[in-house]
């Protein structure tokens, strides 16, 4: 049936009127005794005119224009081969190589503040990617990750303070001590599952945090460990003028200094690493010992009955996430120049957890979008300081009860059999 | 004759007070399919998980191919090619079906973490190996059209299939199922009972059983041993079993 709908297309007459005249400008201001109309310019209000006039007659006459419409030729359906196009491997492979090369261009064109938060971003990747194996792959809650982020870093700045070691082979002392320390924690909370884990990795966090703050001779306890050396390319310095026997950047290439070019090579550096991180991570997922993880992460007692050994299986995953840990931790030292323990304390913990759930169990590129996520807002939310909390709250609440999956929760691989 | 498969003697197992199984003898000649039968909470399952290492027994010698295996853990059980399936299914449910079998390959794969990462060829080829022998197994039990669907999507019947089919791409020599029939239509059971039929004269399988579908133990198995309150009463051929007065009174009823 057509008919003409006038009353909603006299209240949606009013809803525009109202609408527009406050976005566009027009208001009631005080003046003197009484009220004055400000904003309200002839042009203004032929333009709200405008609109309410042809939402008027769009409601009014919508019967009418529908049935035009349906004369009108049908779109052109989409075959089905484009609708496709996310399982197209080529494709695949492109859409990651545009955004491996536009984080690559990046800091060419952004300012230092953005190039700076990019790679707090990046070590939060990394991260989130090391404790996904952990938690989303695996399935082991763990609550003191950060800790063998701390090992990490105190290795690189304790090995650079008392035996002049620089950050390249800082770095990969890093890993191997946090692997260490992941494989000494797996130990004792191998017959834990559930909550039961999650505590004990808790005070696992905890306790390496006030070891660090206590073992003053060592760590210089709560006031830190400063001067930390800051990375280098193949020996060359970024700094204003080298140290004893060394070259700097801008020397060698002969280009004036720019404190940029730090800011630029540590983004570049931690983009490598976290590249190398999601190289490693992707084979590993299809890797038989990526699969057990995951098989103990759904039935542990099918596990055993199909001879996998449940111990080695949580070790590794215990130690290969721990190492990702060092890495990050490791790399966090010497682009901070200075750590102290109230870097490692639990809430960090507790973001680096908040980013694998928040972007999808066992998902890397959800743990990528994440820990953008949880790095970016807080910096955009800086003027609700006191919210912020808050917010980061309500947005996990909001996300557990619409979205428990994750924002990108993983893909299964497809596997070929028999073409 | 040669050595028995597997060889069970005075096994016992007591939880605190109770004594769940009280001396089980029990012996599988290879090729055989035996059935353990016997009225619920009989500790049927019990011996399996005594048998398969989830529980050390408290008495008794288990000898798997002559070689003592009791008190060593499930996994090192397992892989001497002794697997089980379980009463409840239990498959990897967010995994997919050709997933779930590749797992179970697990020790047959190269698990060299380097290998993998530079994916060598010996690393391809044991990956290609185990996925036609998954290939295999799938259309042995007719699940090859589902192989990438996840496997908590599947039917109950399907589930069950799957299972059996995890314990085979293991390849072992003997394959103990928990109560397989259980939940399966009159169809199910038939092509059920045709499965094991085929793994034992064609893929020189050992099959252990526990089942209560009294028509398929009875018209498939080589030999029956009926368990009642943990203590064995019977064992046999199954017409011995029919005839046994004992038997009758405590698990088919009296006439």
């Amino acid at each position: 049936m057509k008919q003409l709908h006038f009353k909603p297309a006299l209240l949606s007459l009013v809803v525009v009127t109202i609408l527009t005249g406050l976005l566009l400008g027009v208001r009631l201001t005080q003046a003197g005794t009484g009220l004055t109309i400000t904003g309200a310019s002839p042009d203004v209000l032929w333009k709200i005119a405008g609109a309410a006039l042809f939402i008027f007659l769009y409601n009014l006459l919508r019967d009418y224009i529908e049935a035009v419409r349906g004369k009108l030729p049908a779109k052109p359906s989409m075959p089905l081969s484009l609708s496709k196009l996310s399982d197209i491997v080529a494709l695949r492979r492109l859409f990651w190589c545009f955004i491996i090369a536009a984080a690559i261009v990046f800091p060419f064109f952004a300012n230092r503040g953005a190039i700076d938060l990019a790679t707090l971003v990046l070590i939060y990747v990394m991260l989130g990617l090391g404790l996904n194996i952990v938690v989303g792959l695996a399935g082991l809650l763990d609550l003191g990750y950060v800790g063998f982020y701390a090992v990490g870093a105190y290795s690189t700045a304790l090995l650079g303070m008392y035996f002049q070691i620089g950050f390249w082979p800082g770095l990969v002392a890093a890993g191997a001590l946090a692997a260490l320390f992941g494989f000494l924690l797996g130990f004792p909370v191998l017959r834990l599952r559930g909550d039961y884990l999650a505590i004990v990795t808790l005070g696992f966090g905890e306790i390496i945090r006030i070891l660090l703050n206590n073992m003053t001779w060592l760590t210089n306890g709560p006031n830190g460990i400063g001067n930390i050396e800051k990375p280098t390319l193949f020996g060359l310095e970024f700094s204003r003028r080298a140290s004893e026997g060394a070259q700097t950047f801008h020397e060698f290439f002969g280009i004036a200094f720019n404190t940029n070019h730090r800011v630029m090579f540590l983004y570049l550096l931690a983009l490598l690493l976290v590249l190398a991180t999601l190289f490693v991570i992707n084979r590993l997922l299809r890797m038989p010992l990526g699969r057990a993880w995951e098989a103990m992460r759904e039935d542990e007692i099918a596990c055993r009955a199909l001879g996998l050994n449940p111990t080695a299986i949580k070790l590794t995953a215990f130690t290969i996430g721990a190492t990702f840990a060092g890495f990050a931790g490791s790399f966090f030292a010497a682009r901070q120049g200075f750590i102290s323990p109230e870097s490692f304390t639990f809430i960090e913990s507790a973001i680096i957890l908040a980013i694998v759930v928040l972007g999808g169990m066992g998902s890397q590129l959800g743990v990528i979008l994440a820990a953008i996520v949880m790095t970016v807002l807080p910096e955009l939310a800086r003027e609700f300081n006191e919210y912020r909390m808050l917010l980061f709250g309500l947005l996990m609440v909001l996300m557990m009860i619409w979205r428990p999956q994750g924002l990108l929760p993983m893909k299964r691989p497809h596997l070929e059999l028999r073409t | 004759m040669s050595q028995p498969l597997l060889e069970v003697s005075g096994l016992t197992m007591r939880f605190g007070g109770l004594l769940a199984v009280n001396g089980v003898n029990l012996t599988v000649n290879k090729g055989q399919v035996v059935s353990m039968i016997g009225p619920n909470g009989a500790g049927k399952t019990t011996v399996f998980n005594c048998l398969t290492g989830f529980y050390a027994p408290t008495d008794g010698k288990i000898l798997f191919h002559g070689e003592e295996i009791q008190g060593l853990p499930g996994f090192k059980i397992s892989r001497k090619g002794m697997i089980r399936t379980f009463q409840h299914v239990r498959l990897f449910k967010e995994m997919t079906v050709v997933e779930n079998l590749l797992v179970a390959q697990h020790r047959h794969l190269n698990t060299n973490f380097v290998a993998g990462l530079l994916k060598t060829p010996a690393y391809r080829r044991a990956e290609k190996e185990a996925l036609e022998r998954a290939a295999y197994w799938l259309e042995k039990v007719d699940l090859l059209p589902f192989a990438n669907r996840t496997a908590s999507t599947l039917a109950y019947g399907q589930q069950r299939r799957l299972e059996i089919a995890r314990c085979m791409v293991t390849q072992p020599t003997l394959l103990m199922l928990d109560e397989p029939a259980a939940g399966l239509n009159p169809k199910e059971t038939d092509d059920l009972k045709a499965l094991i039929s085929d793994l034992r004269d064609n893929h020189e399988i050992t099959v252990l059983l526990i089942e209560h579908d009294m028509k398929l133990v009875m018209s498939i198995s080589d030999h029956i041993v009926v368990i009642n309150q943990g203590c064995p009463l019977a064992a046999g051929t199954p017409d011995e079993i029919r005839q046994n007065p004992a038997v009758i009174k405590a698990y088919l009823g009296e006439e």
